[in-house]
């Protein structure tokens, strides 16, 4: 079961995280530039961390047979400080680069007027870079903050298609989906989601433009909740196809669209999963 | 063993580039030569997006380790070399390599003997040998470590014993190997065998010649 988890802060995880989650059927993530729970005071951390995202972070993956690829962006939760506004202008060098695929997380923490603006611009700037979104929910207010989210999304003008509205739950899934965005469930051990939960959501609502992810952070969080849930969709009936779909084909059909995904057998698709001698093929019999 | 890896040129590069890209990506960096003649300052943007327009093939056994990404950035950083004395020049190769990833570092790294900046940029040598990545490590002790002293020589050659960077990268390493670098080996050597683990193939041979 070759999985790819599309939001996962491997920065900060450890090596035995990459072990298990290699051991999990674990081949690709993508790590979306987000808060580190300490606030951050000067652009110049922001630098040293994208820096990171597209240096250090993917050669560690790689150590464990892993493809790391990144999404950055000035999260919401600190487009509120005033002594970090410049951050945004640091960002068009970043979105250049080969390992990055997404503009994300952006969007909305407690829906202020910075929030605003942050999220407005740097969806211009997505557009402008040709890459999609992904775009965070707030865990406070959450259908109120979704619906708004969807209006920017809309009066934006990027495609619906090339967004990701991510941290949804059954009273958010619907308007996402109707949107044409993308549907994104963080699967946590307590709180936003868990795998009966999402197994429920995926019966109601399907598998088409569904991404599930564990968000693992330095939080409480569980770097093998992706493969959880494949398990918990088997048992629940679901196919080895429709698990495919889920945790791999649907994650790299959203940041193929970057043009910029550099998955083990080439850009590829059937590449990937059938030929002979590749990585994933290689776990695919394992499975 | 072969320490000397083959003398780089941008003809070398070109040829190697013109059997692996397409019509359209050849185009593409004469376009990009000609803009950064005209305005060196895009060369950051140009670095960035060279996978992306010629793709990373490996260049075959004529560039050992080469792949076409790197070939483009080196020829793209020496486009700006007609139109900059040696301190402008260095200023913007090193404004790539500090904005750049792993893969345009490396680039920058491979690019200092062929633009004669080594020594004007051994700020960028000794960044790349205080990581702990071993395609910049390697890339630092390739030809442009004519630029290290002796002392972060030593120190970068034994780096890449322990990160696992082949001997074969450092260029001139029996050449340039000393007494001191011997002694080097031989205590890592003998740390190795006492925590009973083995001593790398590398170091085997350098041992063996100090034996002779």
């Amino acid at each position: 079961m070759p999985i790819f988890d599309p939001h996962i802060h491997m920065t900060s995880r450890t090596t035995r995280d990459y072990e298990e989650m290699f051991h999990a059927g674990v081949r690709a993530v993508v790590e979306p530039a987000f808060w580190l729970g300490q606030p951050r005071t000067s652009p110049g951390s922001f630098i040293d961390y994208f820096d990171g995202l597209i240096g250090w972070e993917p050669f560690r993956a790689s150590q464990f047979g892993i493809t790391h690829h990144c999404t950055i962006a000035l999260n919401p939760k600190e487009a509120n400080d005033p002594r970090l506004a410049e951050v945004i202008d640091l960002l068009p060098r970043y979105l250049v680069k080969d390992q990055v695929v997404a503009v994300g997380e952006i969007g909305y923490d407690a829906m202020t007027p910075e929030e605003d603006l942050a999220f407005s611009r740097q969806l211009a700037l997505a557009i402008e870079y040709g890459l999609p979104a992904l775009v965070h929910t707030p865990h406070r207010d959450k259908a109120a903050g979704t619906r708004r989210t969807l209006d920017v999304v809309k009066e934006s003008g990027i495609a619906p298609e090339r967004v990701t509205v991510d941290h949804l739950n059954e009273l958010t899934v619907r308007m996402v989906l109707e949107s044409g965005c993308w549907a994104g469930f963080s699967v946590y051990p307590d709180t936003k989601m868990d795998e009966d939960r999402m197994v429920a959501i995926l019966k109601e609502y399907g598998t088409e433009r569904v991404l599930v992810n564990s968000a693992a952070d330095w939080g409480r969080s569980d770097p093998l909740k992706t493969r959880k849930v494949g398990d918990a969709m088997l048992a629940a009936g679901f196919t080895e196809d429709d698990v495919q779909t889920v945790l791999w084909h649907n994650p790299r059909a959203f940041y193929a669209q970057s043009g910029r995904l550099d998955l083990p057998g080439g850009h590829d698709a059937d590449a990937v999963e059938y030929a002979g001698n590749s990585v994933l093929r290689g776990v695919a019999k394992e499975a | 063993m072969n320490t000397t890896p083959t003398a780089v040129t941008s003809e070398t590069l070109h040829a190697s580039l013109a059997g692996v890209l397409s019509d359209e990506a050849l185009t593409w960096i004469e376009d990009a030569r000609a803009t950064l003649g005209r305005a060196p300052e895009r060369v950051t943007f140009y670095s960035a997006i060279t996978a992306l327009r010629c793709g990373r093939a490996p260049l075959g056994a004529a560039l050992p380790g080469w792949t076409a990404d790197d070939a483009v950035r080196v020829l793209l950083l020496c486009a700006l070399r007609p139109g900059l004395a040696d301190g402008p020049l260095a200023d913007r190769v090193e404004e790539v390599y500090r904005q750049g990833d792993s893969a345009e570092r490396r680039a920058v790294l491979r690019a200092l003997p062929l633009l004669k900046l080594a020594r004007h940029c051994q700020s960028l040598l000794r960044d790349a040998l205080r990581t702990n990545d071993p395609r910049l490590i390697g890339a630092a002790l390739g030809p442009c470590a004519t630029a290290l002293d002796q002392r972060a020589w030593r120190d970068g050659v034994l780096k890449c014993v322990f990160v696992g960077v082949p001997l074969t990268e450092v260029a001139g390493l029996r050449e340039r190997m000393d007494a001191d670098l011997l002694r080097m080996f031989g205590d890592y050597a003998a740390e190795r065998r006492a925590a009973g683990r083995p001593v790398p193939d590398d170091l085997a041979a350098f041992l063996d010649l100090k034996e002779d």
